[in-house]
């Protein structure tokens, strides 16, 4: 059973020396980075464990620099990589070592930001942040927020269906997008909708959102912008058990609120954002919640008085209400700066992303303690409490010899107890190379070879991204754990190794 | 009261036969949307009776149900619990399933800012054109583990799969809801709609009728007087009543036989120049119009103003009655259909012909 990185890559396809003298015709010098030292910041995207030298990298400035490329490629057969700001977390834009690494970076225009029909028109480069910074003038903004949105861009998101920390309320990256233009591995520019609510035909928006770069490549995005709302108020309360947070989470819910954010960290995420950013989170509780509300002035009053009083009643040991805009903020930095104030406790983090049904919590948060004690590898947790996605952060050091496999061989085992419980091994981060094996325990034989017809449908010869998010049926078999659905062993046909 | 039953099996073994035979199946659920879409042939495949709810956890948020299981079985269950289905979808008479709701894609006046129905969907279980019984998507609310099939047969009419099981993530009622009337020609309520969305106003319907516009609130009762204050407009009583037969197509509008084209365009889209009568939903951004107008014309207006036009109801079921794809889309649109079903045995040619 192969990590992803031991994993035999894919037969090269194709002529890499006349793609190369194609696209020198094509493209301008700087477009093209072919030497070791030049590609080698592409090595990797925010999932820095795996690393690949790409067999070339092209910078594109055009959509119809981009058609030129996919064309060539095609015609080559040489594998086409897409990549955003390089910030996905699953391996996503992992380079193929004989295959062009695409980088939208440089198609990175606003279109129009249009106050009247509430939309933003941008190209796939620009970052998300940058969305909410030019809608703001008109008192708008972009609603999903993944934790990276200072530098991830909105192509990347599409392509990951990113989400954040407002997804219960607001929805991932899926329900936010109205509009995308995408060239087909052939070149063709295909339009998806604009500014109106839905579009003819089958639901390609849904689809190509999600994809992970396999289906086509997204050169511009129209969004759904938002009215700010008028406040945001946001509460704290401490736990002495993590049950007793994840009973409070549920009754907020049934109490018929929608919180904006709806956020948990257990004991060690609290000590090590308390470490970090020194915000007053009380060290000493096994649970903290973050509860915000946000709506009309009155509203968010009148909720955020229920809300201090279910806390309460659910046993919260302290319930805190942010004084002021400024303390709101800080509240929240300490959750936000989670990832990175785990990170100074280990040299190396593994940041996991499962979704559970979120009255197995307790559950899975004590499983999780006791796989972790099993492999002598220290775990923190933070939760987006409100839609069930957990992020488990493996605490490892990639220079001990062995470190990194069993880190990965916890966070496998990890994502099956996701499964296990009825949920999903991926919430946000999407599968890309990381957890592509768990994809052989969350979906049966017949499921995955649907996946495949469906990408023939758009890339019959599998150029887009190859060998990511969807494994093949002989990738399962040599995996070995499996999908088991009513107790009989899938893939019967398919010799094991 | 029919009982719950899982027919799956059953069905899956009709749709095995009809690959094997080449015939082609006429998926039906409670028959209210038969004027939906386009003619067809086929051996009816009767879901109906593979109904029933399998889980709903209101903590969660989350509904399961068999395709058959009524629609309105479905409402009352999530009233009890004091939630709903936030997409509001029209039913078109007591029988109709939550199967052909989801894979006709309809949403009521709350869409604009809740969301559609495929922003409800987090799961499905399906039988392909294969007989095979897949399951994608699941019972959370982030999930983005293999492609978002799911989704996908929301609106495709039964033409990628026959629909089993589907999981929908469902709302809290709100605490209150006041509608509020106002006396505008469409120009001024347009631009009044489109106004009012841009503001942080708990908004949940708008729509324009004859000479009035029609605004929905929702959220807390001090919200609710606060938006009051700002909005004016005249209270209108039945409010509840008003907006249910709009989105059940009861009002006078939608009588007689005259065909019902539907514009969705961007919803600030200035009010368009067709002969015809019109009714504005969804903020401006869903457009009724009762016209003969020739489709081309019809077609040409939504496409300039950026959206697209269907024929909803009445006029020529044989001829295509949703919005002419450009060729790569067209094409792209048959090879999905040949990845799920290539056999061309579900529901051919109700979605496009050829499809």
């Amino acid at each position: 059973m192969g990590t992803p990185l031991q994993e035999r890559t894919p037969a090269p396809h194709g002529n890499q020396a006349a793609l190369l003298a194609a696209l020198r015709a094509l493209l301008p010098r700087e477009a093209l980075l072919v030497s070791e030292e030049d590609k080698r910041p592409y090595e990797c995207d925010g999932l820095s464990a795996y690393r690949r030298l790409p067999g070339l990298v092209a910078l594109p400035e055009n959509i119809e620099q981009v058609r030129q490329i996919l064309r060539a490629c095609r015609e080559h057969g040489v594998p086409v990589v897409t990549r955003g700001a390089g910030t996905g977390l699953s391996g996503g834009a992992l380079p193929h070592p004989e295959g062009v690494l695409l980088s939208l970076s440089k198609l990175a225009r606003i279109l129009e930001i249009d106050p009247v029909n509430r939309t933003a028109t941008v190209e796939p480069g620009v970052r998300n942040l940058a969305i909410s910074e030019a809608a703001a003038p008109h008192g708008l903004y972009y609603a999903p927020d993944p934790s990276s949105q200072i530098a991830c861009s909105i192509g990347g998101n599409v392509a990951e269906n990113a989400g954040g920390v407002h997804c219960l309320k607001y929805g991932l990256t899926v329900h936010n997008v109205v509009g995308l233009k995408f060239l087909t591995v052939d070149g063709e520019l295909i339009t998806l909708g604009g500014k109106a609510l839905d579009i003819p035909g089958y639901d390609l928006l849904a689809l190509l959102t999600g994809s992970e770069g396999m289906l086509g490549v997204i050169v511009e995005v129209t969004v759904k912008l938002l009215p700010k709302p008028e406040r945001a108020q946001v509460v704290l309360a401490a736990f002495d058990s993590v049950e007793k947070a994840g009973d409070a989470v549920a009754v907020i819910i049934a109490s018929g609120f929608i919180p904006g954010g709806l956020e948990m960290m257990d004991n060690p995420a609290i000590r090590a954002a308390e470490d970090y950013v020194k915000v007053g989170y009380p060290v000493e509780a096994a649970a903290i919640l973050l509860c915000e509300l946000d709506g009309t002035d009155v509203e968010v009053s009148d909720g955020i008085a229920r809300v201090r009083e279910l806390l309460l009643n659910q046993g919260a040991t302290e319930v805190r209400t942010a004084k002021d805009e400024a303390e709101r903020l800080r509240m929240w930095a300490g959750r936000k700066s989670a990832f990175p104030a785990v990170g100074r406790l280990a040299p190396d983090y593994y940041c996991m992303d499962g979704t559970i049904p979120r009255k197995h919590l307790a559950t899975v948060l004590r499983r999780i303690g006791e796989l972790s004690r099993e492999h002598g590898l220290p775990v923190a947790n933070v939760f987006h409490a409100g839609d069930g996605n957990l992020h488990p952060l493996i605490l490892y050091d990639a220079n001990k010899p062995g470190d990194l496999e069993r880190t990965e061989e916890l966070g496998g085992r990890i994502l099956e107890l996701c499964v296990e419980v009825g949920g999903t091994i991926t919430g946000e981060h999407g599968v890309g190379m990381e957890k592509i094996n768990q994809m052989c325990v969350q979906f049966a034989q017949e499921e995955l070879t649907q996946f495949h017809a469906l990408r023939h449908a758009f890339d019959p010869d599998d150029i887009l991204n190859p060998g990511k998010a969807v494994p093949t049926l002989a990738r399962c078999a040599e995996f070995g754990r499996m999908h088991v659905h009513g107790g009989k062993l899938p893939f019967p046909d398919l010799e094991r190794f | 009261m029919t009982r719950d039953a899982d027919i799956g099996t059953e069905l899956q073994e009709t749709v095995r036969t009809a690959t094997a035979r080449g015939t082609a199946l006429h998926i039906r659920g409670g028959g209210t949307k038969d004027f939906y879409g386009r003619q067809i042939n086929g051996q009816a495949l009767d879901v109906g009776k593979h109904r029933g709810i399998l889980a709903h956890e209101p903590t969660e948020l989350v509904i399961t149900a068999r395709a058959g299981t009524p629609l309105a079985e479905i409402e009352t269950a999530l009233a009890e619990k004091n939630q709903m289905l936030a997409f509001e979808p029209p039913a078109f008479g007591p029988s109709a399933t939550l199967g052909g709701t989801i894979a006709c894609g309809f949403s009521g006046p709350r869409r604009p800012w809740s969301g559609s129905a495929r922003d409800f969907v987090l799961g499905a279980k399906i039988l392909n054109g294969h007989g095979e019984i897949l399951r994608f998507g699941g019972q959370v609310m982030k999930n983005v583990a293999g492609f978002d099939v799911s989704r996908l047969m929301v609106g495709a009419l039964g033409t990628l799969g026959v629909l089993l099981d589907i999981s929908l993530k469902v709302l809290p009622r709100p605490e209150a809801e006041q509608t509020l009337a106002f006396a505008l020609p469409p120009d001024r309520a347009i631009a009044a709609m489109n106004e009012w969305s841009r503001q942080p106003l708990p908004l949940s319907a708008a729509a324009h009728v004859g000479d009035t516009l029609y605004i929905r609130i929702s959220g807390a009762g001090s919200a609710l007087r606060a938006a009051r204050a700002r909005l004016g407009g005249e209270p209108v009583e039945k409010g509840d009543e008003l907006w249910r037969e709009l989105n059940e197509q009861q009002r006078q509008f939608f009588e007689g036989r005259q065909p019902l084209w539907r514009l969705s365009v961007p919803p600030a889209t200035p009010h368009m120049a067709l002969p015809g009568k019109w009714l504005i939903d969804w903020g401006g951004a869903q457009r009724w119009l009762k016209t003969d107008a020739p489709a081309t014309d019809i077609q040409r207006a939504a496409e300039t103003a950026g959206g697209h036009a269907t024929l909803f109801r009445g006029g020529d079921r044989n001829a295509e009655v949703f919005h002419p794809l450009p060729q790569p889309l067209a094409a792209l649109h048959r090879r999905l259909k040949q990845s799920f079903d290539p056999a061309g045995i579900l529901n051919p040619g109700r979605l496009y012909a050829g499809l």
